[in-house]
């Protein structure tokens, strides 16, 4: 177990640094609480704008606020944000892509048609719309992301269905007299299961940008929260204070990368081709 | 099939597609439960109940949802896409006017990420797992990985605010005028009136945006030109053409990329759908007056007949992108001729 770790380790060093990263990350916003050296709402409007010193690392913004403190508790919004778009855009767009695959004809057609309206859209209007009728907060943020996320999802899982579909040991599973539902969802599905993760995997990243930019445009947590699309956003109005952007910023940075390394990593480790040059 | 048959079937493809994108913002902008007549026609003239008559009549808003969304169909064919609450102007107007600006941001945005992303993925496949293939990956990771809106702000502040090296936020200088409008892209209408100055300050303000925008498409450029070059490059052709003597640059050039482009051409169009995203926030900060700018303003004062606008024309450059991108492969892949 530890030498397929360490060979693993020595053929893709970036995703072991991907995912180092993403378990600092993890953990640190986990124990927020107990690390950052102030409350994350804490104001001090004496020592507002103040650039980054001995008693604040990363200086403070313009209600006297801790940026290190707020750096450290962001995570705390975005990580599970961009993982419950991808988890909850997986799940809908395999049941979808599945259905679609596995029954075929009609429901194909009618499926997929629908799945290609979704995909037209601009990811960050509709968003922006559905935010904008609901009203700005995380959840309805993580709800415009979905809508727009699953057919990525519908699209991969439906392909790879119908690939597996053709199969002797499905034929088989048939002949034993199994139901359409056993076979779609014990024999076909967990054949489909990894290309599927892999994407999951590569779209965190992507799944975080997206919420953080949204946050940004104030269409995401609300302006005391401490999250890093927002905190990124306070640095516009007070634009000569560069520390107020630059931190979180590079939080979201990091994050994404890390993400980003590790998916990268899946994909070369699913892709026996890339497997078998390195090797 | 002859290249307009196989043209016109992809475009009657399109047609179900853009009326499923209209039924789409139609139901969205009809979640909000708000008033049309306060918000559309201004106090004063909701006041009035003739005005109030014509305007029900005209949106058929006494009618059932899927009779208003027909009429709201009918409307749109004719080119009327309501009016904005915010800035009481029609939509239409609105969006031909805000167009020129994003087609010039996305266009500079495009052109740097295929100068950017096509060489260095070609080097970074010739020399694979090397040094300056480690390298190159990982800038293409930073490219994909900056958030598009930090990365503004971090140019904006190194180089405008420090360096002074490139002008700030805006389209032109403040004192200089724009050029008399031909397409509205102001690079353009500079070169068409021999406005020098003018071209050269456009340009430059061009540069920032262009860029930071260009970065995550530049990122993503990369990553499939290496990986379509590694797939090419390990063809018998590749050793056929090595082995009759071929120079290494033709070998690499004339029959490793372009073979290799075909799946650069699809990213390049579905590209296009992500510079549109970036350009809402890119505009946003360098004060951009194009469409998503517009957006932006539209979504936050709840301007629904402007946000479906703005849906509808980005659905349609998407499908025409789509269109374009598989008439280039059919143009450059005689297979699929067959």
């Amino acid at each position: 177990m530890m030498r397929t770790l360490r060979i693993q380790i020595a053929r893709n060093p970036l995703m072991a640094v991907g995912v180092v990263i993403c378990l600092i990350w993890f953990s640190i916003s986990l124990v927020a609480h107990l690390i950052a050296p102030y409350g994350p709402l804490e104001q001090n409007m004496v020592n507002r704008l103040q650039p980054p010193s001995q008693t604040n690392l990363m200086g403070t913004d313009q209600l006297g606020r801790d940026v290190l403190t707020r750096v450290l508790y962001g995570g705390r919004i975005s990580l599970p944000a961009g993982l419950l778009v991808i988890i909850i855009s997986t799940v809908i767009g395999t049941l979808v892509g599945a259905v679609a695959g596995y029954a075929g004809g009609m429901w194909d057609e009618l499926l997929m048609r629908g799945t290609e309206v979704f995909m037209a859209f601009p990811t960050i209007i509709l968003a922006m719309a559905i935010a904008a009728a609901l009203g700005p907060s995380v959840i309805n943020a993580v709800i415009a992301m979905v809508l727009v996320w699953w057919p990525n999802y519908a699209r991969i899982v439906r392909s790879l269905v119908v690939s597996v579909k053709s199969n002797d040991y499905v034929e088989a599973a048939r002949a034993l007299g199994a139901s359409d539902r056993h076979i779609l969802f014990r024999t076909i599905l967990p054949n489909c299961l990894a290309p599927a993760i892999v994407m999951a995997t590569l779209d965190i990243g992507n799944a975080i940008l997206l919420f953080a930019g949204l946050s940004f445009l104030g269409l995401g947590a609300d302006p005391s929260t401490p999250e890093w699309g927002r905190m990124v956003a306070d640095g516009v109005s007070n634009f000569d204070q560069w520390w107020l952007s630059t931190f979180p910023g590079l939080a979201i940075f990091t994050v994404v990368m890390a993400f980003n390394f590790v998916g990268d990593g899946l994909r070369d480790l699913a892709d026996p081709r890339v497997r078998k040059a390195r090797g | 099939m002859s290249l307009s048959a196989y043209f016109l079937r992809r475009l009657l493809l399109a047609v179900p597609l853009v009326i499923g994108i209209s039924l789409v913002s139609f139901i969205i902008a009809n979640l909000v439960p708000s008033d049309p007549m306060a918000a559309n026609l201004g106090e004063r003239a909701a006041a009035d109940p003739e005005i109030v008559a014509a305007f029900r009549a005209k949106w058929g808003l006494d009618e059932p949802f899927f009779v208003q969304y027909f009429t709201y169909l009918r409307n749109l064919l004719s080119g009327d896409m309501g009016t904005s609450i915010r800035t009481r102007r029609p939509v239409a107007d609105e969006l031909l006017r805000y167009m020129p600006a994003t087609v010039e941001l996305a266009t500079a945005g495009i052109i740097v990420a295929l100068i950017v992303g096509v060489p260095l993925g070609v080097i970074s496949a010739v020399w694979r797992n090397r040094p300056i293939d480690f390298v190159a990956r990982i800038i293409s990771l930073i490219g994909v990985s900056a958030p598009v809106f930090w990365l503004a702000l971090v140019a904006l502040l190194l180089l405008y605010l420090r360096l002074r090296i490139l002008p700030g936020p805006g389209r032109l200088d403040a004192v200089i005028p724009p050029p008399p409008t031909v397409t509205g892209l102001y690079t353009i209408d500079a070169l068409i009136a021999g406005q020098w100055r003018t071209l050269g300050n456009a340009l430059a303000h061009l540069i920032l945006p262009a860029v930071v925008l260009g970065a995550y498409s530049a990122g993503l450029i990369t990553r499939i030109t290496r990986s379509a070059m590694l797939d090419v490059l390990s063809m018998e052709y590749i050793t056929t053409a090595r082995s009759k003597g071929l120079r290494e640059r033709t070998v690499i050039l004339r029959h490793g990329l372009r073979n290799a482009l075909l799946p650069v051409v699809t990213v390049i169009g579905l590209s296009y759908g992500n510079l549109l995203t970036g350009a809402v926030l890119t505009e946003t900060i360098f004060s951009w007056g194009g469409i998503g700018r517009f957006a932006y303003d539209s979504a936050r004062s709840l301007d629904f007949p402007s946000i479906m606008g703005v849906s509808m024309l980005i659905a349609l450059v998407f499908v025409l992108t789509n269109l374009i991108v598989d008439m280039l492969y059919y143009i450059l892949d005689p297979r699929i001729r067959l």
